[in-house]
This record gives structure tokens, sequence and C-alpha cells, in this order.
């Protein structure tokens, strides 16, 4: 079923898509993404008419520590920032072809996130672009029905980003534990 | 039968009573009669919430099969119903729908909270998305717990619920003399429902023992 799909036809066709080898995963510009959409659901080639998944990654900056060999041949440890960011992954596979699955991902800040809806492609991204809509907070252009899903509409904030504070809730409990300990602590304060 | 509660009559010893039966004459009271019939026919409502539906409704099924304690009748109308079964997970955003339909259901009506979620929030509890036990905005007449518990844990809380109601007394029970119970419905706001909980119904926990509390605050000041 799974067989490895020729991703260079596609990086030769689209200019700004670029494949991302250790994920396996194509990216796509968010300007382009409904183009390269299209066409590799409608290419004979490819014929990827199903879209099974649709989730949201949230990156915070980190640092990314690596050996590398420097001019004189020897081993130093550079530094670098992974910068922070949000990116939407979909899984596309082909009914017609029984191949699949083939990932591409849109990429966007985490200030203001907003990327390409591919509902108008794909029906079934629907509900789970609404839901990245309210666990990550992205917006996307030209869904037909862009809401909260899980949460309620007052809610305020978007819990699956990393930098989500969940509410202050604690009561007392005889036996703390783990985090719960420390919302003990936090909660001895308050009291 | 000794309890006072249960027993069809207070005055009458058994001995008399016996008697008396043998002579073609039962002396019983009408809260017995009542609370035997209710208790022989509670019809609960038909909703799930999460995984503890799945149980809920395997005890209806015909390998264990609770219509032999009488509850066959699973209503889809609050209005019909006498018994809410809360089984699941009740999120935040669940929580004022299934308030609205506990207000809809005319007396006597009884809860029974099935399933470590439906009682504390469970493995959910120190989540942001779920109510940390429906007896914050409900009172709840049997807990069940478990994860979730097997149906013939349904129906052993059914036994005890059944038995509850034998024990009912018709003059004092708030199912019979204060009307149709409701309870207001909680609203969303940006975090949390408001209000948390409805402290007619619930008040959180108090720490038995707050001399700690006080020490370790003096030791860190």
């Amino acid at each position: 079923m799974s067989q490895p799909i020729d991703h260079e036809t596609i990086i030769h066709r689209f200019s700004g898509v670029e494949w991302d080898d250790k994920f396996s995963a194509l990216i796509v510009p968010v300007t382009e993404a409904t183009a390269v959409a299209k066409w590799l659901r409608d290419d004979n080639k490819y014929l990827l008419d199903y879209c099974s998944n649709v989730t949201g990654v949230d990156y915070l900056d980190r640092e990314i520590k690596e050996k590398v060999e420097n001019e004189e041949g020897k081993m130093e440890t550079v530094t670098r920032i992974d910068p922070s960011r949000i990116e939407v992954v979909y899984h596309l596979y082909s009914m017609e072809k029984h191949t699949g699955p083939f990932t591409i991902k849109q990429r966007t800040e985490r200030n203001k996130p907003v990327v390409q809806s591919l509902t108008p492609i794909w029906r079934s991204c629907e509900l789970q672009e609404r839901e990245i809509f309210d666990l990550f907070g992205v917006n996307f252009i030209a869904h037909p029905d862009q809401r909260r899903i899980l949460m309620w509409d007052e809610f305020e904030g978007h819990p699956m980003r990393k930098d989500y504070v969940e509410p202050f809730d604690y009561e007392w409990e005889p036996t703390p534990h783990d985090e719960i300990l420390d919302k003990h602590q936090r909660g001895k304060v308050i009291v | 039968m000794t309890d006072p509660n249960t027993s069809p009559s207070i005055e009458l010893d058994d001995t008399t009573r016996a008697e008396l039966e043998r002579a073609g004459i039962i002396v019983s009271k009408v809260d017995f009669l009542y609370n035997w019939a209710r208790g022989g026919s509670v019809w609960p409502l038909t909703f799930g919430l999460a995984c503890c539906a799945i149980e809920m409704i395997a005890s209806a099924t015909s390998r264990f099969d609770i219509s032999r304690f009488g509850s066959e009748v699973f209503r889809p109308s609050p209005r019909q119903a006498d018994l809410m079964i809360v089984s699941g997970t009740v999120t935040k955003k669940m929580a004022p729908q299934v308030v609205r339909i506990y207000n809809q259901m005319p007396e006597p009506k009884w809860v029974i909270a099935m399933g470590a979620c439906a009682i504390s929030g469970g493995p959910f509890k120190q989540g942001y998305n779920v109510l940390k036990g429906i007896d914050r905005y409900i009172p709840v007449d049997v807990y069940l717990p478990g994860c979730p518990p097997r149906p013939e844990a349904v129906l052993q809380s059914l036994n005890y619920l059944q038995e509850k109601i034998r024990t009912q007394d018709i003059k004092s029970d708030p199912a019979f003399t204060e009307g149709r119970r409701q309870y207001p419905i909680p609203e969303f706001t940006g975090t949390d429902l408001n209000p948390p909980y409805n402290p007619e119904v619930w008040q959180p926990p108090v720490n038995p023992n707050p001399q700690t509390i006080k020490e370790e605050k003096e030791a860190s000041a």
C-alpha cells in the first residue's frame, strides 16, 4: 500500500515548495497551498483524493546544538536557534491508486497564524481545521464555517499552544502529588 | 424487616401481623406501597456522554438484562424519566445541558453518577475543560465508581437506588414536598463556568488541619 510517493515532480513544478527529508513532508507556502493541493488531488500521477487527518503542531523558539567540523578539521559545537512557528499538517491518501500517506505542511508564524484552508479541495478537512482554529488559534483563509468546535464560544485562549496557562482552580486535596502538588504549594500562598 | 422506615407496619410486631395475614388482613403504610411500586419501575433517561454509556447500554441487553429490576424502559424524553444516569465525562461545555435536562425531569427524580469522570472528573480532573464532578450542580443519589463500571455494577447501583427509594418518606422527602426541583444553569465565561459550583448542592473540600498551612507559610516567610 504505502509505496513512497515521488515528490521530485512537485518540487520542480512549484517554485516555493520544499521537501523536508527528516519528516518526509512537503512544505508548501501558504500562497501556493490551494494550487498544490488541487494539483495533487487531480493529477493522474498522484490522485490523492482523500485527506484523512489534519493537525497542528506548535514549536517554540529552541536552541539546537550541533557538532560541525570546522576549517581546521576539528569538531566544534555550534548553537543555532530553531525559530518558533506553527505547522498545519495534512495526511493524504489515494483511494484510487491505493497509495499514501503523503504529508504536506503549511508553516506560519506564531503571533499571527494564517494559513490557507484546504476544505474547498478536501471536504473532510472542515471539522479538523475548525479544531485547529479552536485549539491552536490558526486562521484559515477561505474556510466555509470557521468557529470553535470543542470549546465554547466565549472561551479565551488556545489550549494546545505550548504557552497556554490553564486557569488556577485548585481545591484542597488530602494527598497531592506531581503537578497537583505544585498547585497545592501555590494554593497555600493564596489561602 | 426490622428497619422502621422500610417495615410496612411500625406498631405491629411480626407475629401479630402474621396472624392478621392469616385472617386475610394486610396492615401496611401508603409509603411502603408507593415506594415499592416506584422502586420496581424506575425509568431511566436515554442519554450517554462517553464510554460509560456503552456499559450502560450493555446492562440493558439480554446478557445482563436491566429489566429484571424493572428499569428497561429507557425514555427518550426527560419529561417521562425518573432516573438520570450521568454516564461518562461531563465536559464544561456539556454541563449546562445536563443541568437543563435535570430541570426538565418531573419529580420524583433520582441521579446516578456513573464512572470516575461523572463523580469527580476522574483522570481529567486537572484539565481545563472537564467538570470536576456533576454533583457540583445537581444532587447525586448513588455514586457508581469504575472506569468504566461493569454492567453488573450498574445493576448493583440500581439496587442501591431502589433501597434508597424504599426508605423515602413521602411527607418529608424533598422529592414530594418542594415541587419540581430546579437548579440554576451555569453560564460560560472566558475560563470556566460561572458559578464553578452550586453552593446549595456542593461545597469545596476543606483542609481539616489548616495549621500545617499556617506553619509552612511562616517558615517560608
